[in-house]
């Protein structure tokens, strides 16, 4: 199939849509109506189910029921709908269903602004929701990538019957750039699931239900839960690595971010900079392991974030000290320019001393 | 070969359009593209402006913190862009509207009277169109060829006059940035 031009909010509903998803819900919110407004006339076209609902509490339950009668659903808002969702995202995780959660990121908090921000960061890595659990976060950086990870968010919720969050923001949402899309998945093709509620007849009744009462019952769910999340660290953290073989400084930086702390590093890698880029494609699991093997090495990091640092903290769990971590954050919506982050990498990297013949060691800007 | 671009106006001048003809164009000749609009509470004659970026290589950054050319469609985007332009960049101004002094001398300025040109083809609407083939022929980053296959694709050409009309306004387009940027040089 040939490439196509597309922003990224109709990447994400065609995505949807070919790899199974045939329910969408959602209430609108900017900047991510294009994704309503491509599932409202795409989901006709394919016999599926579009409902603007009344609310987001309304859509995230409606994504519940499609999710426990075993179909591929999604919905998608921005921040603080996102925010609204909260306690059914807590219910899909405590029921074990599988869904598809996106949040196309805009500044916060409160009602905020409709610029791109990273700034849900903590919501969508700690739970966000009450109780006990996780949700498996992706954090695509362009709109192939948005392609990809659509899918892969699907196979993903069904295999661990888990919510999965798609993380994006105002400017994946709206950006355009050549796709190929995979050829689309036939619904009735996909597994067969051996739990939904989908009739009884001829079968033994089952349930589904979250509300565990006795202490001993839920502690059992719960370290089932947490089995599950093991696995998932186990088999499913990804990230890309860029430039990082001769590098003395890593960026660490997701999504929209990354694009832009690529094209920094570029500019200073002409200056004679070395750096590279660790961009997590997993936001939760977070690729702990690769950065802490990137410490033998490298002593010096710079966490790029549209947001007033909250994946940094991630960082600096991963590292147990071993690299001097530094932050550089613009909240609020504000885009910054690859140049401004390219003033910060050097900043940092003559700060540092690690200019060739700086300082001869293995250990580069050792902090020891 | 990474060039950025930005084209900016106001709302109705299809200033969005522009920038997506150019990237559609450009992907249609094998480049990797990034066609990236502003957005936010836009009004009908506020600000609009895009940014394209066309490479031969895979492309990090879809901001431009300077880019190469630029396409200034009225005045208040000339306040807001004129000083962007990389050292050496080109930027393409509607002359029609933007009369304000250029007052650098590290880049090369093409002024196209679009508006005029639109209403003597006999479509005033389509002004941008005369716009994206002046930056083909000054910048040479698109043929006009190539933008006269991809016009059919978007909304500028899917009735065959609308399509035979465009075309014509891209080589008018093109035809005075190559008197203007010969009357730059011999000036």
């Amino acid at each position: 199939m040939a490439k196509q031009l597309m922003r990224g909010s109709h990447v994400l509903g065609e995505a949807a849509v070919r790899a199974g998803c045939r329910y969408y819900f959602g209430y609108p919110i900017t900047p991510q109506n294009e994704v309503p407004e491509y599932m409202s006339s795409r989901m006709l076209q394919v016999g599926g189910t579009f409902v603007q609902a009344e609310s987001e509490l309304a859509s995230i339950n409606m994504v519940i029921g499609a999710a426990m009668a075993g179909a591929r659903v999604m919905t998608s808002s921005s921040s603080p709908g996102i925010s609204l969702m909260q306690e059914g995202i807590s219910y899909l995780a405590g029921l074990e269903l599988p869904a598809v959660i996106v949040n196309v990121v805009r500044g916060g908090p409160g009602l905020g602004n409709i610029a791109p921000a990273q700034s849900d960061y903590f919501q969508a890595t700690r739970g966000g929701g009450h109780g006990d659990y996780r949700t498996i976060v992706l954090a695509p950086d362009s709109c192939q990538e948005l392609c990809d990870l659509t899918f892969k968010a699907f196979d993903l919720a069904d295999k661990y019957r888990n919510p999965v969050l798609i993380m994006g923001d105002g400017m994946m949402g709206q950006m355009m750039e050549p796709v190929e899309f995979p050829e689309p998945i036939d619904p009735a093709s996909l597994p067969a699931k051996d739990w939904t509620l989908s009739g009884a007849k001829g079968r033994p009744s089952r349930v589904i239900l979250s509300l565990l009462l006795n202490p001993k019952v839920l502690e059992d769910h719960n370290f089932k839960l947490v089995r599950k999340y093991d696995a998932v660290t186990r088999e499913e953290t990804d990230w890309e690595e860029y430039l990082l073989d001769d590098a003395r400084q890593v960026v660490v930086a997701y999504g929209t971010a990354a694009r832009i702390a690529k094209g920094a590093i570029k500019r200073v890698r002409q200056m004679g900079l070395k750096v590279g880029l660790l961009r997590p494609k997993t936001l939760w699991p977070f690729p702990e392991k690769p950065l802490k093997d990137l410490t033998r090495v490298v002593r010096q990091l710079l966490v790029f974030e549209m947001s007033a640092g909250q994946m940094v903290e991630d960082v600096k769990m991963a590292v147990e000290g071993q690299a001097q971590v530094h932050f550089y954050g613009r909240p609020g919506g504000v885009i910054p320019t690859p140049d401004e982050v390219a003033h910060q990498i050097s900043h940092y990297y003559y700060q540092a001393g690690l200019m060739e013949g700086d300082k001869p060691s293995k250990r580069h800007g050792g902090v020891a | 070969m990474t060039n950025k671009m930005i084209f900016a106006g106001f709302g109705g001048q299809g200033v969005l359009l522009m920038g997506y003809l150019t990237a559609l164009t450009a992907m249609r000749q094998g480049k990797n593209v990034t066609y990236l609009p502003s957005y936010g509470a836009e009004v009908r004659g506020g600000t609009a402006n895009c940014t394209v970026v066309i490479s031969d290589d895979e492309i990090a950054s879809p901001v431009a913190s300077s880019p190469d050319y630029v396409v200034v469609m009225n005045n208040p985007s000339l306040v807001r862009f004129a000083n962007m332009v990389a050292p050496g960049g080109i930027l393409l101004i509607n002359s029609s509207l933007v009369h304000s002094e250029i007052k650098r001398d590290d880049i090369t300025v093409v002024p196209v009277p679009i508006n005029e040109l639109a209403h003597e083809l006999g479509e005033d609407r389509s002004a941008n169109v005369v716009m994206v083939g002046a930056l083909a022929e000054a910048t040479g980053v698109l043929s006009i060829e190539a933008l006269k296959e991809a016009l059919a694709e978007t909304g500028l050409g899917k009735k065959p006059k609308v399509l035979e009309l465009n075309r014509r306004a891209l080589d008018i387009g093109a035809e005075n940035a190559r008197q203007a940027l010969a009357k730059e040089k011999s000036a």
